[in-house]
């Protein structure tokens, strides 16, 4: 609330604060009915600013089970950019920034924004890599990517869901993000090798054609939970001389033993 | 205090028949719900939605303590109009709870489904509000006959117990909820039938109702909506995915479909060397989860070789062409397994006849004929009673992935007792295996680890109980990046066996957890842990400081066993506020929901039962006669008898479910013989009553006496006498399971309707209440012995039960309200 100065007068004053509760009022409002557009000044700067800082205690707490002391400052830069709303559904789009996995629909979630940015990280993909998506979902997860590469290709089993992000991305203005309806399993071979691969489609058991999609040198990243929550990351590298790799990261840090063991 | 006029006639057979009925409906309704939310949601939200719309029983109880009056004098009405209610909102409200977009998974966190929760049981407390209505008004109308009404009321469930799970064999259960309206609409005839003969038009109305109900219903408001996170859902939205065969039981729902376009290449933790392709798969699905798939198999072993890229295949790789026992055989990719090893000598063992016919029949081409292969054993039977009975010895026991992996992970189980896990159960395929033989268990590999330590924990103390000195050279432990594979060997492992694990697990980049000479470093090599969780559990909990590591673990690993079957269950209090304070990293999945549901329900009971109960006595306490003294020890007595009869009932569940070696069996006819002999035992109280009248004993002490001396006397003698009869066939076990059940439900039957009779007579208007508090109590028993049996264990459930049976009996011999 504005604190009236003695020398303005006591009328403009009344208004001037009066203007700005209705404006404040106005954007709650529309805040809960989520139809700001996706510019800049779209009215989500604070919450993203402050999904920023969720991420970053988490970060800080996971330390020792991930081994990060800090996510790339160009990853945190594009989740601060990304607009996470524009990828849920309206009804939920208060709810966007939240640092929680958020039902998208067809028995889908978009994940917290926590993993995206942990299996971002991990990922270590710079200006001139191709990356490959295996599960397009929301479409959250590639417009992040393609912040910081130079092309993401994203295959979704789901058809609507697929057609559905693909124009979500085509909308924002992501002209590096190709898409496709399809069987993920045999990767996008066309456009193979690729520097990093991000499987979000629940797996039983890693692809091998995938294996073979990825560079040497390069990783794959496949996130392991139940319904909504990721628990684990699996982390498979292709050494330079050939050689596979695996490492599971846990993303909570929940040390369950104690003591001297 | 005027009596209306009839209230001390007694009722005409028609009442009779009609509660029977209702009965028999509200049972068979509570059932079948328990089935239909367990395919559309998961079976613990199906057991809180229930426990807790049966506070529709104590809702009815204040509803006619505070209409008694008006409701008496239109006694016939009223009870017509509340069987048609009845009836219709037992399809209509399941309909309405189908719309609700309710999704259980999001309830820790997100406070709209709390909302939906409470709406959903709201609706289910409607059909059950209606039914006991109508027994509760025939109490106050016929209150001198309350004992012959109660045994009507008890027999009626019984058959119900029974009869659902018989109809549920032949009929899918959307179509039951709409038999089960008609009956109701033939019970509410039933009642108009003597008293107006010449109203015929009304009977002839509700009979071709009921009869027409079930063929107009709408098709698609009895159609199952699945929740979109079920396995079978998201199956169903890939391109091309669709169900090609649907059966249903009261074992499940199950369904197979087909995915041309995107194969399902079921192959759970295979090794990344595999350079097999997965053959064409079906998928197999119970109540729209757990998938199994069935494999297409032309007889070309080779199409196989990536059974072989599992950690499951280990014992393949140490055992000569065993002789093999597969437990949880379903579609057959064990067999498979065991197959491509060459093995000469199966025997199969799957609970669920649907999916043995499915196998033998339809998919028999398709899935090589693998059921009917020679050399292959069928047996349709539960794995533990097949255990229990068999003289056999194998070389191997395979116990593979029986459940799904985000059930598993998600902890959905955490509530269900298994049979499976317990150290008797370990023990028992320990028996079984030959000199040399190997147990193994296959389990998903969920981080930090819970289960697999679990597991272990039980196998140590199933060796030492089987008399091994030194468990950990017959134990070996290994992970694939999804899956674990345990072995248990009757026999120390040999240099030989170890190094041929060694080469398996080197093969297929899979980590040794544990083996008799592993070393540090070899236990984390491949797919890389933060530490070696499992080697550092494995080993403290062979060494010295094994119970220290348990407790300070802050998961709950201890062994579960037959008193406490509760495997799954891996919560503990001490860890809740850290995994809350971790939520934002997704610390909210390593919460038990189950768990922690079970205690949001007592509590929500609780409330609501105190709305309920309390609200409307103190609302209406004036109308009560007799003093306080004498309501509150017969409130206390009411609910007493709610609480211990359902301990009671649940306890010996359990009990028999061990016996009876199959759950869904033992649940029908436990439940059927305790409702049928209790209603026989309350029927018999009113000549008891009339017996005693002139001094000695109370019938209640006598009633409650008996109750006591037989529980303990089964406590005691059911073990042993069940390991002796365990060999006899399915139909002497449940002759003798009823016979045993015979006498205990019989007492059990008679405290209720003669404290019911002696309100009658004392204080009329608490008739009422008795009714709705006994009700309450029963909803908040059913939550809290589960409770007790997961820390205590079942025989603390008995010994409570009959100190609060104990105590009832005190109180009305000894209070003023005698």
């Amino acid at each position: 609330m504005m604190r009236c100065n003695t020398q303005i007068d006591h009328r403009a004053c009344f208004w001037i604060t009066s203007i700005l509760m209705i404006r404040n009022a106005l954007l709650i409002t529309v805040l809960f009915i989520g139809s700001v557009p996706a510019a800049d000044q779209d009215g989500y700067v604070d919450l993203r600013n402050e999904m920023i800082r969720e991420i970053n205690v988490d970060v800080s707490i996971t330390r020792f089970s991930t081994g990060k002391e800090a996510f790339d400052s160009r990853v945190m830069a594009a989740m601060r950019k990304v607009p996470r709303h524009e990828f849920v559904p309206r009804r939920v789009r208060g709810e966007a920034y939240e640092n929680r996995p958020l039902a998208i629909g067809y028995g889908q979630t978009i994940s917290q924004p926590y993993i995206v940015a942990l299996m971002t990280d991990l990922l270590g993909v710079d200006d001139n890599d191709v990356v490959l998506e295996v599960g397009t979902g929301s479409g959250y997860q590639a417009a992040v990517l393609a912040e910081l590469v130079k092309q993401v290709y994203s295959i979704e089993i789901i058809a609507p869901l697929g057609k559905q992000s693909a124009e979500r991305l085509e909308r924002l203005g992501y002209r590096n993000v190709s898409t496709r309806v399809g069987d993920g399993y045999y990767g996008w071979k066309a456009h193979a090798p690729f520097d990093g691969i991000i499987v979000t489609a629940a797996a039983n058991h890693i692809p091998p054609p995938l294996i073979q999609q990825l560079k040497p040198g390069g990783r794959m990243i496949i996130p392991i939970g139940s319904w909504f929550f990721t628990q684990q990351l699996m982390q498979v590298d292709r050494t330079l001389d050939g050689h596979i790799k695996t490492r599971q990261i846990l993303t909570v840090r929940f040390v369950p033993l104690t003591g001297d063991h | 205090m005027s009596h209306p006029a009839g209230a001390k006639d007694s009722p005409p057979f028609t009442i009779f028949l009609a509660i029977a009925l209702l009965s028999t409906t509200a049972l068979s309704y509570e059932i079948l719900l328990m089935r239909l939310l367990s395919i559309i949601q998961w079976h613990h939200f199906a057991y809180m939605i229930i426990s807790l719309a049966l506070l529709g029983y104590g809702a009815s109880g204040s509803f006619l303590a505070l209409c008694r009056r008006w409701l008496e004098v239109r006694f016939l009405a009223a009870i017509v109009v509340n069987a048609v209610l009845f009836a219709l909102s037992m399809p209509l409200c399941f309909a309405i709870a189908q719309q609700l977009p309710f999704n259980p998974l999001g309830l820790v966190w997100d406070g709209r489904q709390q909302l939906y929760l409470l709406a959903t049981y709201l609706l289910f407390t409607i059909p059950f509000f209606c039914a006991a209505n109508c027994v509760g008004l025939t109490f106050i109308r016929y209150r001198l006959s309350i004992g012959l009404i109660y045994r009507a009321d008890m027999l009626g469930a019984g058959v119900g117990a029974v009869g659902i799970v018989l109809l549920l064999f032949i009929t899918p259960p959307q179509r039951c909820i709409l038999l089960l309206t008609s009956l109701a609409l033939l019970a509410a005839a039933v009642v108009m039938w003597r008293p107006l003969p010449q109203s015929r038009w009304p009977v002839a109305l509700l009979v071709v109702s009921g009869l027409l109900l079930p063929l107009l219903w709408p098709q698609q408001w009895s159609a199952l909506r699945l929740s979109e996170y079920k396995g079978l859902s998201q199956q169903l939205q890939v391109v091309g995915s669709e169900v090609v065969a649907e059966r249903s039981s009261p074992f499940g729902l199950l369904s197979v479909v087909r995915s041309p376009t995107i194969p399902l290449r079921h192959a759970p933790g295979l090794s990344l060397h595999n350079t097999q392709p997965v053959p064409e798969q079906l998928g197999l699905f119970t109540d729209g989860d757990a998938m199994n798939v069935i494999t297409r198999y032309r007889g070309e072993r080779d199409t196989l070789a990536y059974l072989d890229q599992l950690s499951s295949a280990l014992p393949y790789h140490l055992l000569q062409r065993p002789k093999v026992l597969i437990l949880g055989a379903g579609s057959g990719s064990d067999l498979l397994q065991a197959r491509y090893h060459r093995v000469a000598e199966i025997d199969a063992v799957e609970i669920n006849p649907q999916v043995v016919a499915l196998m033998k029949n339809e998919y028999r081409d398709y899935s090589g004929g693998i059921y009917a292969a020679g050399g292959v054993r069928l047996h349709i039977d539960e794995a533990r009673g097949f255990i229990e009975r068999s003289g056999e010895r194998y070389g191997l026991i395979q116990l593979a992935l029986l459940d799904s992996f985000a059930a598993s992970s998600a902890g959905v189980h955490a509530l269900s007792e298994s049979y499976l896990y317990t150290v008797e159960a370990l023990q028992a395929y320990i028996q079984r295996l030959q000199p040399g033989g190997m147990l193994a268990i296959t389990r998903w590999l969920n981080l930090p680890p819970r289960d697999n330590l679990k597991l272990f924990a039980t196998a140590i103390d199933a060796l030492r109980a089987s008399g091994v000195a030194r468990p950990g050279d017959h134990l070996a432990l290994i992970r694939s990046w999804k899956t674990s594979t345990l072995l248990i060997k009757n026999g120390a492992f040999t240099p030989q066996e170890i190094t041929a694990i060694e080469a398996f697990c080197e093969q297929r980049s899979f980590d040794i957890a544990y083996h008799p000479r592993l070393k540090p470093q070899q236990a984390n090599r491949f797919n890389l842990l933060q530490q070696p969780y499992l080697y550092q559990g494995a080993t403290a909990l062979l060494g010295d400081g094994r119970d220290a590591f348990v407790t300070q673990y802050k998961f709950n690993i201890e062994p579960a066993t037959d008193n406490r079957p509760y495997f799954f269950h891996f919560f503990k209090w001490g860890g809740l506020t850290e995994l809350i304070s971790l939520r934002g990293q997704g610390g909210l999945s390593l919460l038990e929901w189950g768990y922690l549901i079970l205690f949001a329900t007592l509590l929500q009971a609780l409330l609501i039962s105190l709305l309920l109960i309390i609200m409307p006595l103190w609302w209406s306490h004036r109308r009560v006669e007799g003093g306080r003294q004498r309501r509150l020890g017969a409130s206390y007595y009411f609910v007493a008898l709610g609480l211990a009869f359902l301990f009671i009932e649940i306890a010996f569940i359990q009990k028999f479910i061990l016996f009876l070696a199959h759950p869904l069996y033992a649940i029908a006819v436990v439940l059927c013989g305790f409702l049928i002999f209790a209603g026989l035992g309350s029927g018999y109280s009113v000549r008891l009553s009339g017996r005693f009248k002139e001094g000695g004993f109370s019938p209640v002490t006598v009633a409650v006496v008996g109750i006591v001396v037989i529980a303990l006397v089964y406590l005691v003698m059911l073990p042993v006498l069940f390991q002796w009869l365990m060999p006899l066939p399915d139909l002497a076990r449940i002759l003798i399971s009823l016979l045993l059940i015979a006498p205990l439900a019989f007492c059990m039957g008679m405290p209720f309707p003669l404290g019911l009779g002696r309100v009658a007579v004392q204080m009329p208007a608490f008739i009422p209440w008795a009714w709705g508090l006994n009700g309450c109590a029963s909803v908040i028993s059913a939550i809290l012995a589960t409770i007790l049996a997961i820390h205590f264990g079942f025989v603390v459930v008995v010994v409570v039960a009959l100190l609060l049976y104990l105590s009832a009996a005190m109180v009305m011999a000894l209070g003023e309200w005698k």
